[in-house]
């Protein structure tokens, strides 16, 4: 498959502010990414889609600092930089929303939006602080929570999606991770959490990578969009310059190719049947 | 897409239809209950054994109250930080037994060894290190903390009786030293209540609490916002080596006068868990109280001691023991899965 792109990262006018190079990870004899490389500019949106399986959360995990890349290199505003954990991405500005949105049930919805960057005064917690912040957070994206001393146990899927995001976009963060954030919401809360990408790509301060399953929202919020397959990157395109059919057909391709190789399947099933 | 007359209306319902966080809110408040719970069933236990028997309020049974009391309630606040960060130390009575006989080891059994303060402080440090060996074998090697603990318990046994010779040593009594760490009356439940409400204050108002229970409760999300998981396991470790090695202090120290190879072990590291456990510590991890752990000792407290000046024999009393974990162990189930609804629905 030719690898379609419209631009390379040397003729790109800005120096990018996050940019994987060549970046291949391996756990023991299985290959997650082959040499992918990737960037994104200062307050650009780019939109990372792919099959599951593909690598997406893989090369999340590695830009913030979670996992360690086998081979290649990140850098951060033409930087090259070694981030050895969370805390040293985090130290760089770069917040990530994860998949499992790395909640804690059985703590309240303000302590989860202060996870490990919680105020203090000595050693002890500025838990009314954390309340009133909680509050102000919450009522800004427009989410409704009963009560910030709710725990997180309690609450909705998409309630609990919008604090895995609050805490995120609430920070200094320069560099958003966000690996499918609107996976769990219905169509009302993700509306609300696309809308808050829209106003962070208007302000242009913070550079978002976005993962979704969800190709209109893609086209919706995203400047750019990256197409990840088995681990590397095949098509990297303008929004403006491709189109939602033309990514579901990309995608279509691999599955009539899956198919194509298997043509004696269903044949045990159907002899068992007429056993049957 | 089309949408129906009436969709619209449901999306826009569909939030203030969910009463978001009520049940939550009863699931805390009932559980916040159930820690009173505890002591309530204790202030009736004393109630009933102080009308049954006049001799339970008599100074020196509540002294041999205090004493059961203190030295369970110390390793169980060191074991709630354990359980609740999703480990536990097995370890902890034998370590109780061992600092002791180091500490009288070094000193000297006539005091012609080192300083008693430094040879307290060693035998601490080596409490310390008790703990941190539990902690990385457990943490590095994976080994579930179950079976590591299960092989210090043996080793650091082996260890006392090397030491000590099957018998106890005299513990020292003169200075003012030996009085503050259990020679005087009310020094080891000074100790305890101290111990108890800081810990219990670093639980619920300090970072280190907070993500304590954060690595019990979800160890891979607490990873991936950066908490040390390791570190914070490792920490609470030790935390229980030192307060079980301290408890073993002062108990010699104050009931005894002296410091058997034999004492605490077994019985009391599963005395202390199941005060933990009675308490209210969830056994998987994520919430616990230490005052809960300290109330679930004070209620083991009174009834073994009830049990004893109303002349019913110790093995009954084993029997009730039994039967108090196992209610508090349903009651927990039960709870967990009441706050599983709630979050479903």
């Amino acid at each position: 498959m030719s690898i379609q792109t419209d631009q390379t990262p040397n003729t790109a006018p800005a120096v990018p502010a996050i940019e994987a190079r060549h970046v291949s990870k391996s756990f023991g004899s299985v290959t997650a990414l082959r040499d992918v490389s990737l960037h994104v500019d200062k307050g650009e949106v780019l939109g990372l889609i792919g099959d599951n399986g593909a690598g997406k959360s893989t090369l999340i995990k590695i830009l913030t600092g979670f996992q360690q890349p086998t081979r290649g290199e990140v850098l951060l505003d033409g930087q090259p930089v070694t981030l050895g954990s969370v805390r040293q991405a985090r130290d760089h500005g770069i917040e990530t929303v994860f998949q499992d949105l790395a909640l804690i049930d059985t703590l309240p919805v303000y302590m989860n939006l202060h996870l490990n960057k919680e105020p203090r005064s000595g050693p002890f917690l500025r838990k009314r602080r954390m309340r009133l912040n909680a509050r102000r957070y919450l009522d800004d994206i427009g989410i409704r929570i009963a009560s910030v001393n709710d725990e997180v146990a309690s609450l909705s899927g998409g309630q609990r999606q919008a604090i895995a995001v609050a805490r995120s976009v609430y920070s200094n963060a320069r560099i958003l991770l966000l690996d499918e954030p609107l996976a769990a919401m219905g169509a009302k809360e993700g509306g609300i959490i696309l809308d808050l990408i829209s106003l962070l790509r208007e302000q242009g301060e913070v550079s978002i990578i976005l993962i979704a399953h969800n190709y209109t929202q893609v086209f919706d919020v995203c400047d750019r969009v990256n197409l990840l397959q088995h681990g590397e990157i095949t098509l990297d395109k303008k929004t403006t310059e491709t189109s939602v059919e033309e990514l579901l057909d990309l995608v279509a391709n691999e599955y009539r190719r899956g198919g194509a190789l298997a043509g004696d399947r269903g044949r045990l099933l159907n002899e068992s049947r007429e056993l049957g | 897409m089309t949408v129906g007359s009436s969709a619209p209306v449901t999306t826009e319902d569909a939030p203030p239809k969910r009463p978001p966080g009520r049940w939550g809110l009863v699931g805390n408040r009932v559980l916040r209950v159930r820690e009173l719970s505890v002591l309530v069933v204790v202030i009736v236990l004393i109630v009933y054994f102080g009308l049954a028997n006049s001799a339970f309020f008599t100074s020196s049974n509540i002294q041999n109250v205090a004493d059961f009391f203190s030295s369970v309630a110390i390793i169980a606040t060191g074991e709630v930080f354990l359980l609740v960060c999703g480990e536990i130390d097995l370890s902890a009575g034998m370590t109780f037994a061992l600092v002791p006989v180091i500490m009288v080891s070094l000193n000297g059994e006539d005091g012609e060894g080192m300083p008693l303060w430094l040879s307290l402080l060693i035998s601490l440090i080596f409490a310390a290190v008790i703990g941190a060996f539990n902690g990385v074998v457990s943490q590095y090697l994976r080994l579930p903390s179950f079976i590591t603990t299960l092989g210090t318990l043996y080793i650091l046994h082996g260890i006392s009786l090397t030491i000590a010779g099957s018998t106890p040593l005299p513990a020292p009594e003169d200075g003012l030293l030996p009085k503050i760490f259990g020679g005087w009356t009310w020094a080891e439940l000074t100790w305890t209540v101290v111990i108890v409400i800081v810990m219990q204050i670093v639980l619920t108002q300090t970072r280190w609490g907070a993500h304590t229970i954060a690595t019990g409760a979800n160890a891979l999300g607490a990873a991936e916002s950066g908490i040390r998981v390791r570190q914070i396991k490792i920490r609470a470790f030790v935390l229980t080596s030192v307060l079980a090695g301290l408890a073993g202090v002062l108990d010699g120290t104050h009931i005894a006068k002296s410091f058997d190879p034999n004492a605490g072990g077994s019985d009391l590291m599963f005395s202390a868990i199941a005060a933990a456990v009675i308490g209210g510590t969830a056994l998987l991890g994520g919430s616990g109280t230490v005052v809960g752990a300290a109330l679930g000792a004070l209620l083991l407290a009174v009834l073994q001691d009830g049990f004893n000046i109303q002349g019913i024999s110790a093995t009954t009393f084993v029997i009730v023991e039994g039967a108090a974990i196992l209610i508090a162990m349903t009651l927990n189930v039960y709870f967990t899965r009441f706050r599983a609804r709630a979050k479903v629905e």
